[in-house]
């Protein structure tokens, strides 16, 4: 049984509610009495807040109140706190206030909420409240903003640089100084909008009698959400329930704490109702994180043959008007640390700004700080070939770390857990036809069409992560993960864990584990997730973490009910403990496999406790934790074949192959399903996607009119591959497969274009590739 | 002020007095406490909130309850019959044509459409069709891969 | 997402739907919603009332009348594009209409609509002024025919007369040795026309009898390029002809509507690629 579950591609068990519409997410919740909350926010991207008058909104019908800043503030309601302030980078850490008191910093600031009788009677309140303004100088440019002259977002935080940290392996101006060749590049690595299809909503229902709380709240992490309510709402933890119920994907966006979780706990508490509220998709634009915001100067040194020898960077990264919940560690520890890539580079060194603009937050979106690495790295290897006028795929090959199991050390000081990289690129060519593509490609140059063919081979690091280093890295919390297995009298299985996932499916796969591992039908487990007063403290789900980290945790507990149920066996059997084995969820005596117990058979009795050891507890249930020894490197070999209209400068993607390696893969059906996504996220990137601020300070893509979305017919089926290398960084050797899709098909899909525009002579184009910058790029080389 | 509605839902006349601006995926939503059909934006572009009415696929977010007086309306929850899952909610959870779930009733019901236009749609109409719904996690391979089962199972029933 | 409060009528007449329209001087007229709904959503628009056209059953429908089209003005962009008499008597337009949105939008969205609403990125303004089109409105001072070329004003603006309510379109059809083509550059987010140009042209003896080119997306209204009809005429529908003539589209677009996503000038060269485009498959069609 164990070899026919674990790696197949059963069906998902969360799907029957999700196809059926009775999964319940956030805003489905409906509570006896409940009321509706509107933020007012601000238009302006700066200002003061000369005055706010209320009077006239909290009169209309149906309103229960109208709330500043400072009522919130005066009810012991703090700032938002910042969970990750990176040591040795003197990081500024401006209170962020959940609703503005005298200052709003970006269009889209909170600065009054409005609590009614329904949705549309807290709007029309809304538009109701007065807000005199006077408008501040602004900046939304990350680059500029450490300028002089420029306006000041924080008195604490001079220039408006937050932190300046530095990275550094090796010697880099040596190596430099060594070069044949030395290739330079300016990188905007744009802004993007994370777009879960569901928006965000909260819903929280207080009680005053008891000082508690529960939150409904579309969250990737319910447990943080907990933790750090609980040091900016004056209610203690333990009064705290927070509830992530289906959540409608997250991408990142879901992480932090944001200031309405706090704003509908303080309403419910002022207004003695439950009060919901629910973001509309363009006040999402404006009120959720966005992500990367790189300006990135970067050079690289070679020597004639291709060899890499450095990578130097500068980068200015934008953090928005206040510091989200783990901003300040996607672009350094997540990105810093990674610019080795899958290459064996001696010499790095980065210095990354941390900067405060007039914008919306940043924080993590899918691949955080290792898309914007990978992309430096993967643009600036295909710029050395150029110059040497290498293949492409030679140079790769060439600078690989050689394939390792027990961990290879990069300049930046990770230690790799396992890597094939050679193996995993040879594949995709091989499923490309490399040769033959090339042939064609100069074929159809000839004839006037052109398409391009651009890789991306990368290394990422996930599974965040051994908590010592997230502690030593400044992150305020753990990384371990929890889980509980509880046996019934029946045999069925109940799993609690800490993990919440929204879409990835670990209802299935971790029930495949516990199936594989100790016998059971994956029918009878049942596995929980996303409610702190059901599941063990866990850390949540991001960072490619919940099935490296969370499965860690789950054979903890399964290793724990192995050894008890022994005990209870040998007890039956009247054997000595030693002597019990277990095979594929029978526990027998070594040598009599005939004579054997079931775990359903143990389970009963574990519960009964009839015929039962002397001195041994009842019951078969089994927690454990799981803090991994070191992160996971999934890695693989992507490869996107583009054709340009020349006429309209419009790109169609033709063919996309990708290789990945996540090690063990528990179920392919999801692990491929996580790859598709990740994939077309990334090229939304590299084609369509890009947040955009205009002269005052306003959100250009303020709308999904505006913004675009990688669209169903935008693209061809993707070629999927697998190599499988087991990391031993956890017992079932797997590693997360969430985020490597985008973070190597934006630098494919890239390089992909410029290798089509190559005998256009085009060298550089800023994401993203729309037709208007192709065309005008091509006209330039026309000219 | 308010006004009466009489719409057939999921098989169901129901009747309310609603105020006009009330749209119908909220009146789906609010009113009815039928929340399988879902709001992801606010400009008629993700078409998550997409239900048939009289049997088209429209965009419920876009129109008023109002303007529904008098229509049949079909949300997810009255698409599978006497507990039988559809063709489409089949092929999606056998294909994998769903992650968080979000955007699936949309997806499914749109589908309905096309495959009733269309009974055995190529897989480049299948794309095409689905332009006016937005998919974040899936890639919408599986999504694809999921219409075309349904297509083949449908055309053998 | 949600809009200020409003009254709402139904009227079952185009008379009663008139008289409406005149007790309530900000009412606006509502058919399918899909241009007047999102922007009250966004409290853009904030009619106190609104009248439903959706039930008044004369106005939808298509049928032939003599050499033309009678196409109500409630009939829905899904029900053009599926046409049997549309797709036999006047193609490009039911082209045109799978073109828009999406299959949800088309099955809501009507023609009148769409016209009445005068979006400088909608498709169906540009061909039906490419066509010939004609806008039959109804108001209290009685019926009245409005020619293509005179019924958009300008941004969001019609000839329709404050109480007028647009009751149908009479589209030209045409036949054998014509042909029609829309081409356009769709916004990768919305799917309007960033430039949508519309080309039929009539061919007799090898040569293009007639040629009516219109361009919609680049200005507030969409514009007929005369003078690339015009070097068109009499002309071999190939491909130097047909280059020339696309080469005389930027003459007609004065100050181009510009955006984030694309220039003022970027429009005119998609206008440009999409006029060659649409003559080369009109004209390809006219020789059959």
């Amino acid at each position: 049984m164990a070899s026919r579950i674990f790696g197949s591609a059963i069906k998902r068990r969360e799907d029957p509610r999700l196809i059926t519409g009775q999964a319940k997410y956030t805003d489905d919740f409906v509570l006896p009495g409940m009321a509706y909350l509107t933020v007012v926010r601000s238009p302006y991207a700066h200002a003061k807040v000369l005055r706010l008058r209320t009077k006239k909104a909290a009169a209309m019908d149906g309103v229960l109140g109208v709330f500043t800043g400072q009522q919130m503030k005066d009810a012991g309601f703090g700032a938002i706190p910042c969970a990750w302030v990176v040591p040795g980078s003197d990081t500024k850490t401006p209170a962020y206030p959940p609703i503005a008191i005298d200052t709003v910093r970006y269009a889209g600031n909170a600065v009054a909420i409005v609590v009614a009788r329904d949705r549309y009677l807290a709007r029309d309140a809304a538009d109701a409240v007065e807000v005199d303004y006077e408008p501040l100088p602004h900046v939304a440019d990350a680059e500029k903003a450490t300028q002089k002259g420029q306006p000041q977002l924080h008195a604490e935080a001079p220039n408006n640089v937050c932190f300046h940290w530095k990275v550094s392996g090796g010697d880099v101006d040596a190596a430099f100084k060594a070069a044949d060749v030395v290739v330079k590049e300016r990188i905007l690595n744009q802004r993007l909008i994370p777009n879960a299809i569901e928006p965000r909503a909260a819903l929280a229902q207080y009680s005053s009698a008891m000082n508690e709380v529960t939150l409904w709240v579309t969250s990737q992490n319910p447990h943080i959400v907990r933790f750090l309510l609980s040091l900016d709402t004056g209610i203690p933890e333990q009064k705290i329930r927070v509830i992530a119920p289906e959540v409608g994907g997250g991408f990142g966006s879901k992480i932090p704490h944001y200031p309405e979780d706090s704003m509908v706990i303080f309403a419910s508490k002022m207004c003695g109702v439950p009060v919901k509220w629910t973001e509309t998709r363009s006040e999402n634009y404006r009120a959720t994180i966005h992500g990367r915001d790189h300006i990135q100067d970067v050079e690289m040194a070679a020597k004639k043959d291709g060899t890499i020898l450095a990578l130097r960077a500068k980068v200015w990264a934008n953090l928005g008007a206040y510091l989200s919940t783990a901003s300040t560690g996607i672009p350094t520890i997540l990105h810093g640390l990674m610019l080795s890539g899958a290459y064996d580079i001696k010499n790095i060194h980065e210095d990354v700004y941390g900067v405060f603009t007039n914008t919306t937050p940043t924080d993590a979106y899918r691949g955080a700080g290792r898309p914007e690495a990978t992309f430096m790295v993967e643009r600036l290897v295909e710029l050395v070939a150029r110059k040497l006028k290498m293949d492409p795929a030679d140079i790769r090959k060439k600078n690989f770390i050689p394939p390792f199991t027990d961990g290879h050390t990069v300049a930046t000081g990770l230690t790799y857990d396992s890597g094939n990289y050679i193996a995993a690129f040879e594949k995709a060519l091989k499923m490309l036809d490399y040769a033959g593509l090339r042939k064609k490609q100069a074929d159809l140059r000839k004839k006037g069409e052109h398409i391009g063919i651009g890789f991306c081979t990368y290394a990422e690091i996930c599974g965040l992560g051994p908590s010592q280093v997230a502690g030593a890295v400044g992150f305020g919390g753990g990384l371990w993960e929890s889980a509980i297995v509880r046996f019934h009298p029946s045999g069925k299985v109940n799993v609690m864990v800490g993990i919440s996932p929204h879409g990835q499916g670990e209802e299935t796969t971790f029930a495949q584990i516990v199936a594989s591992e100790l016998g059971v039908s994956v029918d009878d487990v049942e596995v929980t997730h996303g409610d702190t007063a059901r599941t063990p403290m866990g850390w949540g789900s991001y960072g490619s973490r919940s099935t490296p980290v969370g499965s860690g945790a789950l054979m903890g507990a399964i290793v724990k009910i192995r050894e008890k149920s022994k005990v209870v066996t040998a007890h039956l059997l009247e054997a000595a403990v030693e002597d019990i084995e277990y095979d594929d969820g029978k526990f027998f005596v070594k040598g009599s496999p005939s004579k054997f117990k079931t775990i359903q058979d143990v389970a009963l009795m574990a519960n009964v406790a009839w015929n039962y050891p002397k001195g041994l507890e009842p019951g078969l249930e089994a927690s454990a934790f799981f803090d991994p020894p070191n992160f996971v490197y999934p890695f693989g070999a992507h490869i996107a074949v583009v054709r340009v209209d020349t006429e309209t400068g419009e790109i169609k993607l033709e063919r996309y192959v990708a290789v990945d390696d996540c090690g063990r893969v528990i179920n392919p059906m999801i692990v491929n399903g996580q790859i598709h996504g990740g994939v077309v996220q990334g090229v939304g990137q590299a084609l369509w996607e890009g947040a955009a601020y205009d002269e005052s300070g306003q959100l250009l893509t303020g709308s999904m009119m505006d913004y675009a979305l990688p669209k169903a017919e935008d693209f061809p089926n993707l070629e999927l591959g697998m190599t499988e290398t087991p990391t031993n960084v956890n017992p079932l050797g797997v590693k997360g497969i969430g985020e490597t899709g985008t973070i190597a098909s934006t630098p494919a899909v890239y390089n992909a274009v410029m290798d089509a525009l190559a005998p256009f002579g085009v060298g550089k184009l800023d994401m993203p590739l729309t037709p208007e910058k192709v065309w005008r790029a091509l006209q330039g080389a026309r000219r | 002020m308010t006004y009466p509605v009489s719409i057939t839902v999921n098989g169901a006349r129901r009747k309310h007095d609603v105020e006009a601006r009330l749209l119908l995926v909220l009146y789906l939503r609010d009113t009815l406490g039928l929340t399988g059909t879902n709001v992801g934006c606010d400009t008629s572009q993700c078409g998550s909130c997409t239900v048939l009415m009289d049997g088209k696929a429209v965009k419920s977010c876009t129109v008023l309850a109002v303007q529904a007086d008098g229509a049949k309306i079909t949300t997810i929850e009255g698409l599978a019959v006497d507990g039988k899952l559809h063709p489409l909610q089949d092929a999606f959870w056998e294909k994998h044509g769903l992650q968080c779930g979000f955007c699936t009733p949309g997806m499914i019901l749109t589908a309905c459409n096309l495959l009733e236009k269309n009974p055995r749609p190529s897989e480049a109409e299948i794309r095409h069709g689905l332009e006016g719904n937005l998919c974040r996690c899936t890639g919408y391979q599986n999504i694809v891969a999921a219409v075309k089962e349904a297509a083949t199972r449908m055309a053998k029933a | 997402m949600y809009s200020s409060s409003f009254q709402y009528f139904r009227p079952k007449t185009v008379a009663e739907a008139s008289q409406l329209l005149k007790k309530h001087k900000d009412a606006r007229v509502l058919a399918g919603g899909h241009s007047l709904l999102p922007a009250m959503k966004f409290r853009l628009a904030n009619p106190m009332a609104l009248v439903d056209i959706g039930a008044i059953k004369r106005l939808a429908g298509i049928k032939a009348q003599g050499k033309a089209l009678w196409i109500g003005a409630t009939t829905t962009h899904a029900e053009i594009a599926a046409s049997g008499l549309v797709r036999k008597s006047c193609p490009v337009l039911a082209e045109t209409a799978a073109q828009i949105g999406d299959i949800q939008v088309r099955n809501r969205g009507t023609i009148g609509g769409s016209a009445a609403h005068a979006d400088p990125a909608a498709d169906f303004p540009t061909v039906l002024i490419a066509l010939g089109a004609t806008f039959v409105a109804k108001g209290p001072k009685g019926e009245r025919k409005i020619a293509a070329d005179k019924f958009f004003l300008d941004l969001f603006t019609t000839a329709l007369k404050p109480g007028e309510i647009l009751t149908a379109i009479l589209v030209p059809s045409y036949g054998k040795g014509s042909g029609g083509s829309y081409q356009k550059h769709p916004h990768p987010a919305s799917r309007y026309a960033v430039a949508g140009v519309a080309a039929v042209v009539e061919v007799k003896d090898g040569k293009i009898a007639r040629a009516s080119l219109v361009v919609g997306g680049t200005t507030p209204n969409p514009v007929r390029a005369a003078t690339a009809e015009a070097a068109l005429s009499g002309q071999k529908p190939d491909a130097a002809s047909i280059a020339a003539a696309a080469g005389k589209v930027a003459g007609a677009i004065e100050d181009p509507l510009s955006d984030h996503y694309a220039s003022g000038e970027f429009r005119v060269h998609l206008a440009t690629v999409m006029a060659k485009r649409a003559l080369t498959a009109a004209a390809e069609r006219a020789r059959g």
